[in-house]
C-alpha cells in the first residue's frame, strides 16, 4: 500500500469536495452553484476511488455528475421565468445551526471514538480486483429483495414524474383542473 | 422618369487616418478584452503566472496518478504493458533498480503522449479527409490550394483560429463562458483510456471499462448546456436545449446495447470483450446486429454528427451551442467533435468489430494498425452519412429514441440474457450455439423492426410538432406509405 | 497482484476518522444548503450533498471494517451505496417534476413564496 499517494490524494480530494460544497452554498447564481455541485460530486468520486470502490466511483460519476445534474439543468430550462439567484431563505439561520451542529457532532464522534478498524497487514492482503462481481453477487443474492424493490421504486418514480409534468391537452375535460390552466 | 440626368455620386471621402468613431465602434473599442487586461501586466508576472499554472497542472496530474496508484493495485493503469517495446523498457528500468512508482510515471507519460499524439494527428488528417471526401460527394474539389491536394489546410485553419480575436458577448456569464471549451475537451480525452490498442496495450484496463465509457461521455452534456446558457444568445440556448435533450435520450439506447455486449461476453473489461471475439472468431456485430446498429446511431446523436446534428444545425441556428465562441474556443469545440467521431469509431470497433484482432492477422500486423484501420473505416462511414442523409427533426429524433430504440433494445437485452445463460450451460460446440444465436437475433430483429414500423409509424403531416402514439393502422408507418404509393 | 516493493500501510495513512470527518462536513453543508436556500432546485442540491456524505460514510465503514479483512460479506457497504444511488435518482426525478409543476402553477420555484397552507 502506498501510504503517501493515498494521503496526498485524500487531502487534495477532500479539499476539492468540501470547498466546492461550500461554494454551492456561497455562489450567487444557481448555475454557478450547479457547476460547483458537479465538481463536488467528482471529488467525491475520487474519494471513493481512494476507498478502492471503483464500481461505485464510476456509478457516482454516471448518476450524480452525469444524470442528476442534467436533471437539474432540465429543471432550470423548464422554469424560464423563475429567478436564477441563489438567495437564502428564512431558514438559513436554523439551517446553519443544524448543519454546523451535525458536522461538529459527527466530527467529534469520529475523532473521539476508538474505532476497531483494521489496518496494516490485514488491509494490505485484501483483494480489490473483483469489486464489480462481488457487488453484483450481493445485489442479486443476499439483497435481491431490496434490489427488486429499488427497481420498482425507480419505475414508479419514472411514471410519477411523467404523470406530474404531463400537460393535458385542451380537449380533455378532466375533472381535476390541475396542470390544465397552463 | 425625370429627364434630368442623375447626379453623379459624391466622391468618396478620402480615407482618414482617424475616422471619428461611431458610438457602436467606440463601445467596441472601449470594451475590455482579454488582451487589454493582460496589457498592463509586466512580463515577469505573466511568466510567474504561467509557471504557477503549469505547476498546478503537474501537481493535479501527480495527485491523480498517486490516487490510482496504491489501493487499486495496478488495475487502473496497465500502461506499463504498452506493447513489447515498453515492456523491454520496463524490464531494463527494473533491472537498474529504479523505484516502481517512477517506472509507472515514465511509462504512463509515454502512453499518454502516445495517445495524445495519435489523436492530434488524427484531428489534422481527419479534418482534411472529411472536407475532401465530402467535396467528392458533392462533386466539387474541396480544399486544394494550401499545399499539395490542400494537405496543409488543417494547419492553416488551426493558425487562423488561433490568431482570431476572442470575442465575449456582452451579457455573457463570464465564469460559465470560460468553462465549456475545457470541460467538453476532458471527456473526449478521458474516453480513450480503456480502449485496447493491442494485446497488453491499454491505458486503463479497468474492471468497469464499459461503465467508465458511458459515465465519461455523460459529462459532456453539462458542457454543452453551459456553453449555450452562458452565451446569452437565443441560437445558443436553442442548440443547447436540443442537444441536451437528445444526448440524454440517446444515452439509454447506448447503455442498453452495451448491456447486451456485457451479457454476452460476461465481462466489462474492454480487453476481455475483444478477447471473447478473438477466441470465438466472431464479431459481435454478427451476434447482436441490432445492438450494433443502436450503438452506432445513438453515438452519432451523442457526438452531434449528421444525421443527428440538430444541436448545431448550421442552416437553422447558426452554429448551435457554440455560436458565440470565437477563435480557439470554437476551434476546441470543432476539434472535440472530430475527436469524438474517432473515439466512437474506436469504441464501435472494440465492442462490435473485434477491436485490434482480425482473425489471426494480428500476429503479422501490429494490433494498433488494425484498430486504426477499423477506426478509419468507421470514420469514412460517418463522412458518408454526413454527405448522404438529411438532418432529422428534433421530434423525429426523440421519438426514434424513445419509441423505437429503447423498447427494442430492452427486448434485445432480454433475448441476449437468455442466450447468455444458455451459452454458459450448454455443452454444444461454440460454433453451433453462437451461429444459432446469430440467426435467432437477426430474425428477431427483422421481425420486431417490421412489426414496430407497422404499429408505430410516424405520419409527418398529421402531428408535425408533437408526435403521438398512433395505433390506428391508417395513419402511419409502412401501411400508410403503401397507401400513399397505391393512391 | 500486489506490485513488488510496496510497503504495507503504516500509521501515516488516512484512517476511518478522516473519512468520517469529511462526510460529516459534506453532510452539514448539505443541511445548510437544503434548509437555507430559497430555490427548490438549490434545496435539491443540498439533499444530494447530504446523500453524498452518507455514501462516503458507508463506503468508509465498508473499507475499514473487519469484514473486509476476513473476507465475509466484504462489500455490503457498496451494495447499500447502490441503493442510495437508486433512491437519489428517483427522488431527483420526482422532486424536479414537482418543481416544474410548481412553476406551472405559480411561475416561481421559490419555496418561500409557496405559503398557501401556512398558518
Amino acid at each position: 500500500m502506498d501510504s503517501t499517494g493515498i494521503v496526498i490524494g485524500f487531502w487534495a480530494l477532500s479539499a476539492i469536495t468540501v470547498v466546492s460544497a461550500l461554494l454551492v452554498l456561497l455562489a450567487r447564481n444557481l448555475l454557478h452553484s450547479l457547476v460547483f455541485l458537479v465538481l463536488s460530486f467528482l471529488g467525491m468520486a475520487g474519494l471513493f476511488l481512494t476507498l478502492s470502490a471503483d464500481f461505485i466511483a464510476v456509478a457516482q460519476i454516471l448518476i450524480y455528475a452525469g444524470s442528476i445534474s442534467v436533471l437539474m439543468v432540465f429543471a432550470v430550462m423548464l422554469t424560464p421565468l423563475a429567478s436564477r439567484d441563489n438567495g437564502n431563505s428564512l431558514y438559513l439561520l436554523p439551517g446553519l445551526f443544524g448543519g454546523l451542529g451535525i458536522a461538529v457532532l459527527v466530527g467529534f464522534v469520529a475523532i473521539d471514538t476508538e474505532w476497531a478498524e483494521h489496518r496494516g497487514a490485514a488491509l494490505a492482503e485484501s483483494d480489490f480486483a473483483t469489486t464489480v462481481g462481488t457487488v453484483g453477487q450481493l445485489l442479486l443474492g443476499r439483497y435481491v429483495l431490496a434490489f427488486e424493490i429499488a427497481s420498482v421504486l425507480l419505475l414508479f418514480a419514472f411514471l410519477g414524474a411523467i404523470v406530474l409534468v404531463q400537460e393535458r391537452r385542451r380537449g380533455d375535460d378532466d375533472a381535476s383542473q390541475d396542470g390544465a390552466s397552463r | 422618369m425625370s429627364d434630368q440626368p442623375l447626379a453623379p455620386p459624391p466622391p468618396l471621402a478620402p480615407p482618414t487616418a482617424h475616422r471619428p468613431a461611431t458610438p457602436m465602434l467606440q463601445q467596441i473599442q472601449d470594451r475590455p478584452g482579454v488582451r487589454d487586461s493582460l496589457m498592463g501586466v509586466p512580463l515577469p508576472l505573466k511568466a510567474a503566472g504561467a509557471v504557477v499554472g503549469l505547476v498546478t497542472l503537474a501537481l493535479l496530474a501527480g495527485v491523480g496518478f498517486l490516487v490510482v496508484d496504491g489501493r487499486l493495485e495496478g488495475q487502473w493503469y496497465d500502461v506499463r504493458d504498452l506493447g513489447n517495446a515498453t515492456a523491454g523498457l520496463r524490464g531494463w528500468l527494473q533491472d537498474e533498480g529504479v523505484d516502481h512508482r517512477i517506472i509507472w510515471v515514465i511509462l504512463g507519460t509515454i502512453g499518454g503522449i502516445g495517445i495524445l499524439s495519435v489523436l492530434g494527428g488524427w484531428l489534422l488528417i481527419g479534418s482534411w479527409v472529411e472536407r475532401r471526401v465530402l467535396a467528392k460527394f458533392q462533386i466539387r474539389s474541396g480544399p486544394n490550394r494550401t499545399g499539395p491536394f490542400g494537405l496543409l489546410q488543417p494547419i492553416a485553419d488551426a493558425v487562423k483560429l488561433m490568431a482570431k480575436e476572442i470575442v465575449i458577448p456582452r451579457g455573457a456569464d463570464r465564469f460559465l463562458y470560460y468553462i465549456p471549451p475545457v470541460l467538453i475537451f476532458v471527456p473526449a480525452m478521458l474516453g480513450w483510456g480503456p480502449v485496447p490498442w493491442a494485446e497488453r496495450m491499454t491505458y486503463l484496463d479497468i474492471d468497469v471499462g464499459v461503465l467508465y465509457t458511458i459515465a465519461i461521455s455523460s459529462i459532456g452534456v453539462l458542457a454543452v448546456f453551459l456553453a449555450g446558457w452562458s452565451s446569452n444568445n437565443h441560437y445558443s440556448l436553442l442548440g443547447a436545449m436540443r442537444t441536451v435533450a437528445m444526448m440524454v435520450s440517446y444515452e439509454i439506447p447506448i447503455s442498453l446495447s452495451l448491456l447486451s455486449v456485457v451479457l454476452l461476453t460476461q465481462s466489462m473489461k474492454l480487453s476481455e470483450i475483444v478477447a471473447f471475439q478473438d477466441h470465438y472468431h466472431v464479431w459481435l456485430i454478427v451476434l447482436i446486429p441490432f445492438a450494433a446498429f443502436a450503438f452506432l446511431f445513438s453515438s452519432t446523436a451523442e457526438i452531434n454528427r449528421t444525421p443527428n446534428d440538430i444541436g448545431e444545425a448550421e442552416s437553422e441556428i447558426v452554429a448551435g451551442f457554440y455560436t458565440e465562441y470565437s477563435g480557439m474556443k470554437a476551434g476546441l469545440f470543432m476539434g472535440v467533435e472530430l475527436g469524438h467521431a474517432i473515439l466512437v469509431g474506436a469504441l464501435m470497433s472494440t465492442f462490435f468489430l473485434g477491436g485490434y484482432t482480425m482473425f489471426g492477422l494480428e500476429e503479422w500486423i501490429p494490433g494498433y494498425l488494425i484498430l486504426a484501420t477499423k477506426i478509419a473505416a468507421i470514420y469514412f462511414l460517418f463522412v458518408w452519412l454526413r454527405g448522404t442523409l438529411p438532418r432529422f427533426r428534433l421530434d423525429q429524433l426523440m421519438g426514434y429514441a424513445w419509441k423505437f430504440l429503447i423498447p427494442i433494445g430492452i427486448l434485445q437485452a432480454f433475448v441476449v440474457a437468455i442466450e447468455a445463460s444458455v451459452f454458459a450451460r450448454s455443452d454444444a460446440p461454440a460454433l453451433i450455439t453462437l451461429g444459432a444465436f446469430a440467426v435467432v437475433n437477426l430474425a428477431i430483429t427483422v421481425v420486431i423492426v417490421r412489426f414496430w414500423a407497422d404499429r408505430l409509424g410516424y405520419a409527418p403531416s398529421q402531428h408535425a410538432t408533437r408526435p403521438q402514439l398512433i395505433a390506428d393502422g391508417t395513419l402511419g408507418g409502412l401501411k400508410a406509405a403503401r397507401k400513399i404509393r397505391e393512391a | 497482484m500486489t506490485p513488488p516493493g510496496i510497503p504495507p500501510i503504516d500509521e501515516l495513512s488516512v484512517t476511518l476518522a478522516h473519512y468520517l470527518v469529511v462526510s460529516g462536513l459534506v453532510f452539514g453543508i448539505g443541511i445548510v444548503v437544503a434548509l437555507g436556500k430559497r430555490n427548490a432546485i438549490a434545496v435539491l442540491m443540498g439533499i444530494e450533498l447530504m446523500l453524498n456524505g452518507v455514501n462516503l460514510t458507508l463506503l468508509a465503514f465498508s473499507r475499514f471494517s473487519s469484514a473486509f479483512a476476513t473476507g465475509e460479506e466484504p462489500l455490503s457497504g457498496h451494495a447499500f451505496v447502490v441503493f442510495v444511488l437508486t433512491v437519489a435518482a428517483a427522488e431527483a426525478a420526482i422532486a424536479l417534476a414537482m418543481a416544474v409543476l410548481l412553476y406551472r402553477r405559480r411561475e416561481t420555484v421559490d419555496l418561500d413564496r409557496v405559503n398557501l397552507m401556512r398558518w
